[in-house]
């Protein structure tokens, strides 16, 4: 039998450690947490898609999953809660070359910073949104967020959560969001080639990745670190173009996962410039007749 | 259709018009705006100049989302403004202390109105001159600065980009509904005889380039995303290279960089003017519209034998302490005018530090401040 030397001189380069502040390493995440996961899809489908990484930039909201932008060796922007999408939003008109990933939260992109996310929806705001949905604040420790289930329990609503959660895949569509996926961070290909596809993909996308935290809210809901997993392995139904108004979450019944809506029409520069800067785009556009 | 950025010529033109040409004159290229009387004015400008000049315009969903798309489009390269007044302001102040902490230059202007809440919508009140100061979470050093004609509010537009630019930092314009919506002869001079700063830019290796590594005047160069730095900027506590660390020593050390750059370099941010203030026994001190009615003050008085004088605020923040505290050694006392109930006029007190006796003529918002009221207090209180 070979022998398996227990020292070697260095630990194999991750694929990914180009992509990486290794110096920002570890990173501040809890065990079980399933942002990691997600971060590294991103990453994998960045770097997979083939787009000029240098004009690439990261913004992040605050928040667990806000600490992204930290990590990643890109142009990367760590803003205020829920600013993410409007501060992107400047980047990307200021330079339209820029290619924007917007990678938070649920509480960040959904709760204090839902009026952004709706408005960037309906301008078709020429960016990807991200957002790794744990159900709940887990930075400060556990309480309810607009995407906690009906009755689940948190540090503030210890009784239960008397509140109804978004149907995050509806409110995207239903505010013009050009492409809609959802995935858990279990479903790691699948959502590696949706991030992929959003990226490449002019417009606004959305792709809502499911994530556990165990430590603030599994814990609080008779979770073992585990359980949810085995509940997005178990009661995932995979169904591209399903109607987006079906798809809230029910652990019950099960978790409709896939790619909802991909459809084309005008980004906010594409019609900036064709109303106002009719000029620029004659610049653009080779004469026919010569 | 392309249109020159300076509309060099005169014009007969509103404050808020002249702050718009202002901006485009110093080189502003986006604008991210959200409507409310009395600033509409320059946002509707703007959405007019701004594709003239190959730049952006967007309306935002609220002031929120104003003030972070123009950090956004600051970190882009473009220099980038907004204008708001009081309730705009007011949730302006959440993204001003990022771009403070992430040393972001942009330029805010408030016209403002009668607070508090919606207050006085349509009428005139120096009512924010505090918030304009502190109204941010957290201890920071911040550039205010107050026009008093539309003539000013045009070049003061241009210094406000200059000094942000050159500094690193969100530069307010505290001007007012009446200076805003004032028409006044405006002369926009021609492109070459103006002035500009631009940000300093970063020379050397990229992988060893900390953005916030101050230069010799304190402040670090700054590149654009998507130039190869792969910058990381974040409103958390962080050291040189961008990085947030939490401890005292890397916040005592940002707080230091951030607070450091203006105050050693006064001499160059402060301007101020004056009227018959040289051989003045008493000194009026205002700014923005007040001053207009300071200085009728002043000439009033004289005529009755009073020896007033005026200093006139350009920059009300930083402070102008050492003019004071000077004034304060020579002169018999200090009225403050302004159109609040006394902000400017408890810095005056603190900087005279009780030498001398100090008056406010102040009023609640709505209207400006009759000449005649400062005499009167002149005549009565001296």
């Amino acid at each position: 039998m070979q022998k398996i030397p227990m020292t070697s001189n260095k630990q194999p380069d991750h694929p990914l450690d180009d992509l990486i502040r290794t110096d920002r390493i570890p990173h501040i995440w809890c065990p079980g947490c399933g942002i990691g996961t997600v971060f590294s899809s991103c990453l994998a489908a960045l770097k997979g898609s083939g787009i000029d990484l240098q004009k690439t930039v990261m913004v992040s909201g605050i928040g667990c999953s806000g600490r992204a932008a930290g990590y990643v060796k890109l142009d990367s922007f760590h803003t205020t809660h829920g600013r993410a999408i409007p501060f992107a939003t400047g980047l990307k008109l200021a330079n339209p070359e820029l290619n924007i990933v917007v990678f938070s939260g649920d509480g960040d992109l959904f709760a204090i910073g839902g009026n952004h996310f709706i408005h960037a929806a309906r301008r078709n705001m020429d960016m990807t949104v991200i957002c790794v949905n744990n159900l709940n604040y887990g930075m400060t420790g556990g309480q309810v967020a607009a995407t906690t289930p009906h009755l689940a329990k948190s540090t503030t609503t210890p009784a239960g959560n008397p509140e109804t959660p978004f149907n995050l895949p509806l409110m995207a569509y239903a505010c013009g969001a050009t492409y809609v996926a959802r995935w858990t961070m279990l479903h790691i290909r699948d959502l590696t080639d949706s991030i992929t596809e959003a990226i490449c993909k002019k417009g606004f996308s959305f792709i809502e990745a499911l994530s556990p935290c165990p430590v603030n809210y599994g814990r609080r809901n008779k979770q073992k670190p585990l359980d949810m997993l085995k509940l997005y392995q178990e009661k995932a139904i995979i169904k591209n173009d399903a109607d987006p108004s079906t798809l809230d979450i029910d652990f019950e019944k099960g978790i409709i996962l896939g790619k909802f809506i991909d459809l084309d029409r005008p980004t906010f520069i594409e019609e900036y410039d064709k109303i106002y800067r009719p000029s620029r785009l004659q610049e653009n556009v080779p004469e026919l007749n010569s | 259709m392309t249109k020159p950025a300076v509309l060099t010529g005169e014009y007969f033109m509103t404050g808020d018009v002249a702050c718009a040409e202002g901006a485009l004159a110093a080189g502003c290229r986006f604008f991210g705006g959200y409507p409310i009387t009395p600033a509409t004015e320059i946002a509707e400008r703007m959405a007019i100049r701004l594709p003239q000049v190959e730049g952006c315009f967007i309306q935002m969903e609220d002031e929120i989302g104003a003030m972070a798309a123009i950090l956004g489009s600051s970190w882009a390269g473009v220099k980038s403004m907004t204008a708001t007044s009081g309730p705009g302001f007011s949730l302006m102040m959440e993204n001003i202390g990022l771009g403070i902490c992430t040393e972001t230059p942009c330029v805010v202007v408030n016209v403002q109105r009668g607070g508090p809440s919606t207050g006085l919508p349509t009428q005139g009140a120096q009512g924010d001159m505090m918030q304009a100061r502190w109204g941010s979470h957290g201890h920071y050093e911040i550039i205010a600065l107050a026009p008093s004609s539309p003539q000013e509010i045009f070049y003061l537009t241009i210094t406000a980009f200059n000094l942000s630019e050159k500094y690193r930092l969100p530069v307010l314009i505290m001007t007012d509904e009446i200076i805003g919506h004032m028409s006044e002869k405006v002369i926009i001079p021609e492109a070459k005889s103006i002035k500009l700063a631009s940000r300093p830019r970063p020379k050397g290796r990229k992988d060893r380039f900390k953005p916030f590594a101050p230069g010799p005047n304190g402040v670090a160069p700054m590149p654009a995303a998507g130039e190869g730095y792969n910058l990381h900027i974040t409103g958390l506590t962080h050291d040189e290279k961008g990085y947030p660390v939490m401890d005292v020593e890397t916040q005592t050390e940002m707080m230091a960089r951030i607070t450091e750059k203006i105050q050693k370099n006064l001499d160059d941010i402060i301007q101020t003017d004056s009227y018959l203030l040289d051989d003045a026994e008493i000194v009026i001190v205002s700014y923005g519209v007040s001053a207009r009615t300071s200085m009728a003050a002043v000439a009033e008085a004289r005529k009755l034998g009073i020896k007033a004088g005026l200093l006139r605020l350009v920059t009300i923040w930083p402070f102008p302490e050492d003019q004071i505290r000077k004034l304060a050694d020579r002169v018999k006392g200090f009225v403050t005018v302004e159109i609040n109930l006394g902000q400017i006029h408890r810095e005056v007190e603190r900087c005279a530090g009780g030498k001398v006796p100090i008056f406010l003529v102040g009023h609640s918002g709505g209207t400006i401040i009759h000449p005649d009221e400062v005499v009167k207090m002149l005549k009565e209180a001296f």
